[in-house]
């Protein structure tokens, strides 16, 4: 059976994405993490491992809260979307 | 200040909706905010609803809501990378004398259940999120929403598993991720017709479907599936910090789930038209906060009120129960024009009497229980390896089940490493 790629499941998906980012990383720390757990435990790939570091793309967030529970180095600034905008299930 | 609202209810969820549409009924002014765009935006679930929590308060819910179809198989599924050893139980008695359980999809449900609570008097309002509470002194006396401040004689925080709420209140610590399991979940469309056949089911007959074993490669979890009218909701469920410590994401499990034989045959040719995620607070008792302070009640997920026995793994039941008992706390509380802690803490007294905090009590120890990678990896390749020994003869004289048992164990465990599994298992589930 063909593997979907979480990017492809979230093309699906009904986001209304905001203009304002609601979670920012901070990556001097995330360079120096020895664990990068925010990869592993984001549902949605926001987080990329790049050059030893992380870089993170918002639009997909799935608004679990997942990251901020797992990131143990404070390199997370995690919000919520907006009210309104964000992920909009239609299923759930 | 004039107080508009009798109470502010954070979150449109079953916990939410269950207790403005109770407050509203009794007549007090209750406000729903949700920061959904619509309600139901945010929420996910397995799902199926258990209980007759929900028929009790809604009399006419099996003709009006909207839910897929009812649960009429449980079947728990022990997996191999190949193989699947089943308990299917079927009877009558899931839908006499009332149905038991509902397989729901969250979005169009929550909408519904909203929709009842303000039928009932309750004012909705969708895109509304509470960035925090409003205090006098130790107080909480409404929710600050944007640039709204949004006065009321209690709030009820029914903001689910990451409940900002209750951790603004002083009552939740910061979560941890041994506390916390991810799910994931495709919605895949099927014509019904095709569902039906391939689950062997006919009319509003529905299935839960638990799977334990290769599906979650050994991690405390599981996978899942249940049969909507013309969709499969296919997950897995998976303890967050074990992600971190595999390094493998919750994604990958359900791809390896979705190709395992037995999933594979029942999704295929499937639409995938929605991949949803969410946390599950898993802990219990153990994790649970305060459940009131001065003008405030936590309800739901927010409180950390979900149960997991190995077995079951439900909150929504709990939901509701919380969000009926936290709106007969405000209704009396309201009568006696007292909202402080020790007026409130009526709520806590009714959730001790309810299966609510009884069945947390009971399976206090379940979470801790169910950590043990055995009954992810070791019991589910032993059941499987003695069903092929006794099903798949390969020409030689056949053995007794019981010398089958022991071939099975020679080489993956020795009875001194199952017998404190017994013990521990004995007390816990």
């Amino acid at each position: 059976m063909k593997v979907i790629s979480v990017e492809d499941k979230l093309s699906v998906n009904k986001f209304d994405i905001d203009k304002d980012v609601h979670i920012r990383i901070a990556e001097d720390i995330c360079q120096t993490c020895n664990h990068h757990a925010c990869i592993y435990v984001c549902p949605a790939s926001c987080y990329k491992l790049s050059d030893g570091g992380i870089t993170f793309s918002y639009e997909g967030c799935l608004e679990c809260g997942s990251c901020n529970i797992a990131c143990d180095k404070g390199a997370i600034d995690w919000t919520l979307p907006r009210p309104g905008f964000g992920i909009c299930y239609q299923y759930g | 200040m004039e107080q508009e609202f009798d109470a502010i209810v954070v979150g449109a969820g079953p916990a939410g909706s269950a207790c403005a549409y109770k407050l509203a009924n009794a007549g007090l002014q209750v406000l729903v905010i949700d920061r959904g765009k619509f309600v139901g935006a945010k929420n996910m679930w397995g799902g199926a609803f258990y209980g007759g929590d929900l028929l009790n308060l809604l009399p006419n819910f099996c003709e009006e809501a909207p839910f897929e179809r009812y649960v009429t198989r449980q079947k728990i599924s022990f997996l191999t990378e190949e193989d699947c050893l089943s308990v299917d139980f079927a009877s009558p008695k899931f839908k006499e004398p009332a149905p038991h359980g509902f397989v729901m999809l969250r979005s169009k449900f929550d909408r519904w259940f909203a929709d009842k609570a303000q039928e009932a008097g309750a004012v909705v309002a969708p895109g509304l999120g509470a960035d925090d509470l409003l205090w006098d002194g130790s107080r909480v006396v409404g929710v600050k929403a944007g640039s709204d401040e949004l006065p009321a004689s209690v709030v009820v925080a029914c903001d689910g598993a990451n409940s900002g709420m209750a951790q603004k209140a002083g009552l939740q610590k910061e979560l941890s991720s041994e506390d916390m399991k991810q799910g994931v979940k495709e919605v895949i469309e099927l014509s019904e017709e095709i569902i039906e056949q391939r689950f062997g089911l006919s009319g509003k007959e529905g299935i839960a479907w638990e799977f334990v074993g290769s599906c979650t490669q050994g991690l405390p979890g599981g996978g899942f599936i249940y049969t909507n009218k013309d969709s499969l909701s296919v997950g897995i469920v998976v303890q967050l910090d074990a992600l971190v410590k595999r390094k493998v994401q919750a994604n990958d499990l359900l791809e390896g789930f979705k190709s395992h034989p037995e999933v594979a045959r029942v999704i295929e040719g499937g639409k995938l038209v929605e991949y949803s995620a969410h946390l599950i607070p898993v802990s219990g008792i153990n994790m649970m906060p305060e459940l009131s302070r001065d003008g405030f009640l936590v309800a739901g997920d927010a409180a950390a009120l979900v149960l997991g026995t190995g077995l079951i793994l439900e909150g929504a039941n709990f939901a509701v129960a919380s969000g009926i008992a936290a709106a007969e706390t405000v209704i009396e509380a309201k009568e006696r024009g007292d909202f402080s802690n020790e007026s409130l803490s009526m709520y806590r007294r009714l959730l001790e009497d309810s299966y609510v905090l009884k069945d947390l009590r009971t399976f206090r120890k379940a979470p801790h229980f169910l950590e043990n990678p055995h009954i992810y990896n070791l019991y589910p390749e032993l059941a499987c390896d003695v069903a092929r020994r006794v099903f798949i003869g390969d020409g030689q004289p056949r053995k007794t089940t019981w010398d089958n048992v022991r071939d099975s164990l020679k080489g993956r465990a020795s009875l001194l490493q199952i017998l404190p599994d017994l013990w521990q298992g004995k007390g816990a589930i």
